[in-house]
């Protein structure tokens, strides 16, 4: 066995794990900041973001050390592979929580006034998403993978709808077309942080079966895969 | 040019010991194809199989079949003969040390009768190029021996004694395993060349290298050929999990 090379991995693991966790604290707390206007929960999540970035460099460092020195092979190659881009998209996460905190700072000067949104409901959506997303990595399991997948459509759903009623209520209302297009906005920022949990979803799967779903490719069209080995 | 094998039910025994079981594979001509595994797999015997080697070491005996081009290399031909079409080279460099280098390349059309000097002239300079040795011996040909060269260089003499005879297939069994990276490098450059010509079947233990040079690629383990893929499929996504445990290290 390779020992080292073992080690090495699981560190790059647990490494991404915690990233993960703080990625989906940050998404947490911009959108509890904007239903609740609160700029305190802001300063963290901007606070968090140098975290998220330092962890981002590491992670990278780390890939790149085990591919030059451990030459990887098979489940442990496509294992790389996918955190990296994984480590990519998490750090986009915490892009996104930190545009919906600034755009907080922004709104919260403004009076609160009563929209046709649920950001809520969405917030909560696209948190189970990037939960799950994480969830499918841990357990190296492609099927938790898949229903995060599934769950994007539910998402990009709930923006279309947003977009439709915000619009309709700047034209009905225009004194309130700052705070609608916030809203607009904030879903906006919460659908791509959907988009990411299907991102990483997908390089789940790529490490788990050696499939490329990406782009609407099937996994059902890989090939057998051995059983999964702990990296 | 190359000639494809086929290889049928091939079982390989030393003594009462099974060393192969039921190997079936095709290579295809022009193309490098990789076969790993770790010690004592049955690799080197494979390939020993396909020159007739292998009945070489007593109380030895295969079964089955095995077809070069249209060459039954069990039934009906020769040793000598099968050996002019299939070239080998070993694990460690074996120059006849008291040849020159020009005599070492022209070995094996000498004691094949070959007597045209101009021609021979003509085929140890191409075969040495073919090698890509000739820059570094053209002027020493005849001055040198085969053993004052360094390791690679040796190598490489060697790969030149085996293409001279003009062979349609290059059996490779670990031929860098004694080399310098350099020198590693060189012979993996011209295993890339030379597959333009020949069919290679290389065996190795530096997965690296297999990934590197072979479209194709065999894994063995305890005799039998457990998968056999495209190169890539291997080292990527192989289909079965004792090959998988294998290139990712986690075997042994």
């Amino acid at each position: 066995m390779r020992t080292r090379f073992q080690q090495q991995m699981e560190d790059l693991r647990e490494k991404l794990l915690r990233m993960g966790g703080l990625a989906e604290l940050a998404v947490d707390r911009a959108t509890q900041a904007y239903t609740q206007r609160d700029l305190t929960r802001c300063q963290l999540v901007l606070e968090n973001e140098s975290l998220i970035n330092a962890a981002e460099r590491e992670i990278d460092e780390m890939a790149f050390d085990i591919l030059a020195t451990q030459q990887p092979a098979a489940v442990d190659l496509r294992f790389i592979l996918a955190v990296t881009k994984i480590n990519a998209d998490l750090e986009r996460v915490g892009d996104q929580a930190v545009n919906i905190a600034e755009r907080v700072m922004d709104l919260i000067e403004l009076p609160a006034v009563e929209l046709p949104v649920d950001i809520g409901r969405m917030a909560t959506a696209v948190s189970a998403m990037v939960r799950r997303a994480l969830e499918s990595f841990v357990e190296g399991k492609a099927e938790l993978a898949q229903a995060v997948l599934e769950m994007d459509h539910v998402v990009d759903r709930m923006r279309d709808e947003a977009f439709i009623t915000l619009v309709r209520k700047m034209n009905e209302e225009p004194q309130v077309t700052q705070q609608a297009l916030d809203a607009l906005l904030v879903a906006r920022n919460l659908e791509r942080v959907a988009d990411h949990a299907t991102n990483i979803s997908e390089d789940v799967i790529f490490w788990v079966l050696g499939a490329d779903v990406r782009h609407h490719a099937h996994a059902a069209s890989a090939s057998p895969r051995p059983e999964r080995t702990e990296p | 040019m190359g000639v494809g094998i086929t290889v049928e039910h091939l079982n390989a025994f030393y003594g009462k010991t099974q060393a192969l079981f039921d190997i079936n594979i095709v290579v295809q001509a022009n193309h490098a194809t990789a076969l790993i595994g770790p010690s004592g797999c049955g690799k080197s015997t494979f390939i020993r199989c396909l020159n007739r080697m292998h009945e070489t070491i007593p109380d030895t005996r295969v079964e089955g079949s095995v077809r070069i081009g249209d060459l039954s290399v069990y039934n009906g031909t020769s040793a000598t003969q099968l050996r002019r079409r299939v070239g080998m080279v070993f694990q460690k460099p074996n120059p006849f040390p008291t040849m020159s280098i020009y005599d070492n390349v022209a070995a094996g059309l000498k004691l094949n009768g070959f007597g045209n000097r101009k021609q021979l002239d003509e085929i140890v300079q191409k075969s040495l190029h073919s090698s890509a040795l000739w820059d570094e011996v053209k002027d020493s040909l005849h001055k040198k021996s085969g053993a004052s060269l360094s390791g690679g260089q040796q190598q490489r003499l060697c790969i030149a004694r085996a293409l001279a005879v003009q062979p349609e297939v290059l059996l490779m069994d670990e031929p860098c395993s004694a080399l310098d990276p350099i020198s590693t490098g060189k012979i993996e450059e011209l295993i890339f060349q030379l597959k333009e010509q020949y069919t290679i079947v290389i065996v190795t233990h530096n997965m690296q290298q297999a990934a590197r040079v072979a479209e194709f690629t065999g894994f063995f383990l305890l005799g039998k050929m457990i998968e056999f893929d495209k190169t890539e499929k291997i080292f990527t996504n192989p289909s079965d999990k004792r090959t998988e445990d294998y290139v990712t290290g986690r075997f042994g």
